[in-house]
């Protein structure tokens, strides 16, 4: 149950808005957080939270991508594949991740560590192509920096050529920031 | 150093600047709010905003200070901003650097917009994808608080204001104010039909004004350096200011610039995106996001503003500039689109939520050369019954693509399409399986 890991978190979502359906996105967020995707279990418990019915809450679960509803591996790997990613080469990188994972998009690793989606705009067509895994984006790819990042990720389940605050083309004189 | 001056790069742009509420300071920030809050009357605020041209940087150019004076004056009960920073459309990534790398530049705009409109609660509804961007933000809003430029009292001026970060969650219409209100409130992102608009209905019914992330970061400047310095930036006296354009697709340097509005888009691409990659000629460009009808070499002297563009048969839109050199197949870039605007509709109206399924599986066929002649007359046909006939301005866009690759490289159709024929005539047991 969210409520009682969450209780204060709960509180504090659903005080921000006047009226508690607001509160219904943040929640599902909470509940993705917790199990990966978001159960059935926590859609109920989120519709008494909010006195919503279930159906109110499934309605509005599947009209987002970024919401799951089935479990997805510990990396969710989100390659953007719309016009401007594809004029830099996003379908070559996409082609390189799927024989280096040796899955096709919508596919999970046997071992459930990767599971590959393809996505459309992120908003990074100047640095592309692109792609995001979990809650990181990860810019200017190239077969090199996805095996480094698959390689960190089986390691240490993070990688630092993830991107930062966001400014491209960085500014003269700035200290030089990858990615 | 940059040819133009730079205004909401500015800050971002010196070395080590880090987007810190001390560093902002340290430039000026919160100068704006301290000299108009309790000091110049809200209505003066709107009327300095109106003054300075200041239009919508989000995709539709409405005059800011004309959709805020829309709100009615005698409402005594609650009143909203949202800050739609649901940066979604295909070649435009500027809020998401305005957001990150000065957020304060922003909330300052924010407070400023408030306190003209009567607002005590701004909503900032940033796209659920970027956890970096809602992390700076609320990291921000907290040190902006702490400081007394958010929440109750500002400054001691009796100003209240609140603002919280929302994320989306990954839908591309959300960027529609009126669905943008919708997932606000929980519910499935349908745009609303309208009117009423927002001002008057917007979130929980109540008068709202939805403002884009480039739009808000304006005002401090504005109202710090006047209405008049702001309206002489750019093509007086429609398109005033800069724009912050993002420069995609095969450039040497793509990226963000900022330029006053009215720079031609060879200045862009060859001055500051450093020209073509491979030194190919161009072959086409959009010009305001993959909403705005694809442009020619012919364009590439068109002057960037709201005026011009539209005159040359495209939109300013987003400022999201893709570039194509010679050789890219624009019947593939057009598909590539509309596979985007297919995985987008949102499935309210019918000729969108059906057309898009009837243009994408048509464009499909013609791509993998199994197309047939008629198949371009249907296409333009189904453009035809989408645009204009659908709730919200979704339908215009999705059409834009076809009709423009059809309008200029309608060769390149049909030469996939007599592939296709001349294959049956070799095959003519394969005409009747095509699909």
């Amino acid at each position: 149950m969210l409520k009682e890991k969450y209780q204060k978190e709960i509180d504090e979502i659903i005080s921000r808005y006047p009226v508690k359906r607001s509160a219904l996105i943040p929640l599902l967020y909470l509940a993705q957080q917790e199990h990966g995707y978001v159960t059935e279990a926590a859609m109920k418990e989120i519709a008494q939270l909010l006195r919503l019915t279930p159906p109110q809450v499934y309605e509005t679960v599947t009209f987002y991508t970024v919401l799951n509803l089935k479990p997805v591996g510990k990396f969710h790997m989100q390659v953007c594949k719309s016009l401007m990613c594809a004029l830099a080469g996003s379908d070559t990188l996409l082609g390189w991740i799927k024989t280096k994972l040796g899955i096709a998009p919508g596919e999970s690793t046997p071992d459930g560590l990767f599971t590959l989606s393809t996505v459309e705009c992120l908003a990074s067509c100047g640095t592309a192509p692109m792609m995001q895994i979990n809650d990181d984006y990860y810019e200017q790819l190239t077969e090199a920096k996805v095996d480094k990042i698959l390689g960190d990720l089986k390691t240490s389940g993070t990688s630092d050529l993830k991107s930062g605050p966001y400014m491209w083309p960085l500014p003269v004189n700035a200290v030089r920031r990858e990615g | 150093m940059p040819k133009h001056e730079l205004i909401l790069l500015k800050n971002m742009s010196q070395p080590g600047y880090s987007g810190s509420l001390a560093d902002y300071e340290a430039t000026g920030g919160y100068q704006a709010l301290r000299a108009t809050l309790g000091k110049t009357a809200p209505a003066d605020v709107t009327t300095a905003v109106r003054k300075s041209g200041l239009r919508g940087r989000g995709g539709a150019g409405f005059p800011t200070g004309v959709k805020w004076g829309f709100l009615p004056k005698d409402y005594q009960g609650p009143r909203y901003l949202c800050c739609n920073a649901d940066e979604s459309e295909p070649g435009t990534f500027k809020d998401r650097q305005l957001m990150e790398r000065d957020p304060h530049q922003m909330l300052e705009g924010i407070v400023l917009a408030c306190y003209a409109i009567g607002a005590e609660s701004a909503y900032i509804y940033i796209r659920g994808e970027m956890v970096l961007g809602s992390k700076i933000l609320e990291r921000a809003i907290g040190e902006a608080r702490a400081a007394g430029y958010i929440g109750n009292n500002i400054l001691g001026t009796g100003t209240h204001v609140d603002v919280w970060v929302h994320r989306g969650a990954g839908a591309y219409i959300c960027g529609e104010e009126t669905a943008l209100l919708e997932s606000l409130e929980g519910k499935r992102g349908l745009p609303r039909i309208k009117p009423p608009f927002p001002a008057t209905h917007g979130l929980y019914n109540k008068p709202t004004v939805v403002n884009n992330v480039e739009t808000l970061a304006n005002l401090p400047h504005i109202l710090t350096r006047g209405a008049e310095w702001f309206a002489a930036i750019g093509s007086p006296p429609k398109s005033t200011g800069t724009r912050v354009f993002c420069v995609s697709g095969h450039v040497k340097r793509p990226g963000n610039y900022e330029v006053p509005m009215g720079v031609t888009f060879r200045e862009l691409v060859y001055e500051h995106a450093g020209g073509m990659r491979s030194n190919k000629p161009i072959k086409a460009f959009i010009p305001g996001g993959a909403s705005a009808p694809f442009l020619t070499p012919d364009h590439l002297d068109v002057k960037m503003d709201f005026e011009s563009v539209a005159a040359a048969g495209s939109m300013l839109g987003s400022g999201g500039v893709t570039v194509m050199e010679e050789g890219t197949s624009m019947v593939w870039a057009a598909l590539r689109l509309m596979e985007f605007f297919y995985h987008e509709s949102c499935g309210k109206c019918s000729p969108c939520r059906e057309g898009s399924s009837w243009l994408v599986q048509t464009m499909r066929r013609i791509m993998a050369k199994r197309g047939r002649m008629e198949d371009l007359e249907t296409l333009l046909d189904l453009c035809k019954n989408i645009a204009g006939r659908t709730v919200c301005a979704f339908g215009d866009a999705e059409v834009a693509p076809i009709q423009s690759t059809l309008k200029y490289w309608r060769d390149e159709y049909v030469s996939l399409i007599r592939e296709a024929e001349a294959a049956d005539l070799i095959m003519p047991e394969a005409a009747g399986v095509r699909h």
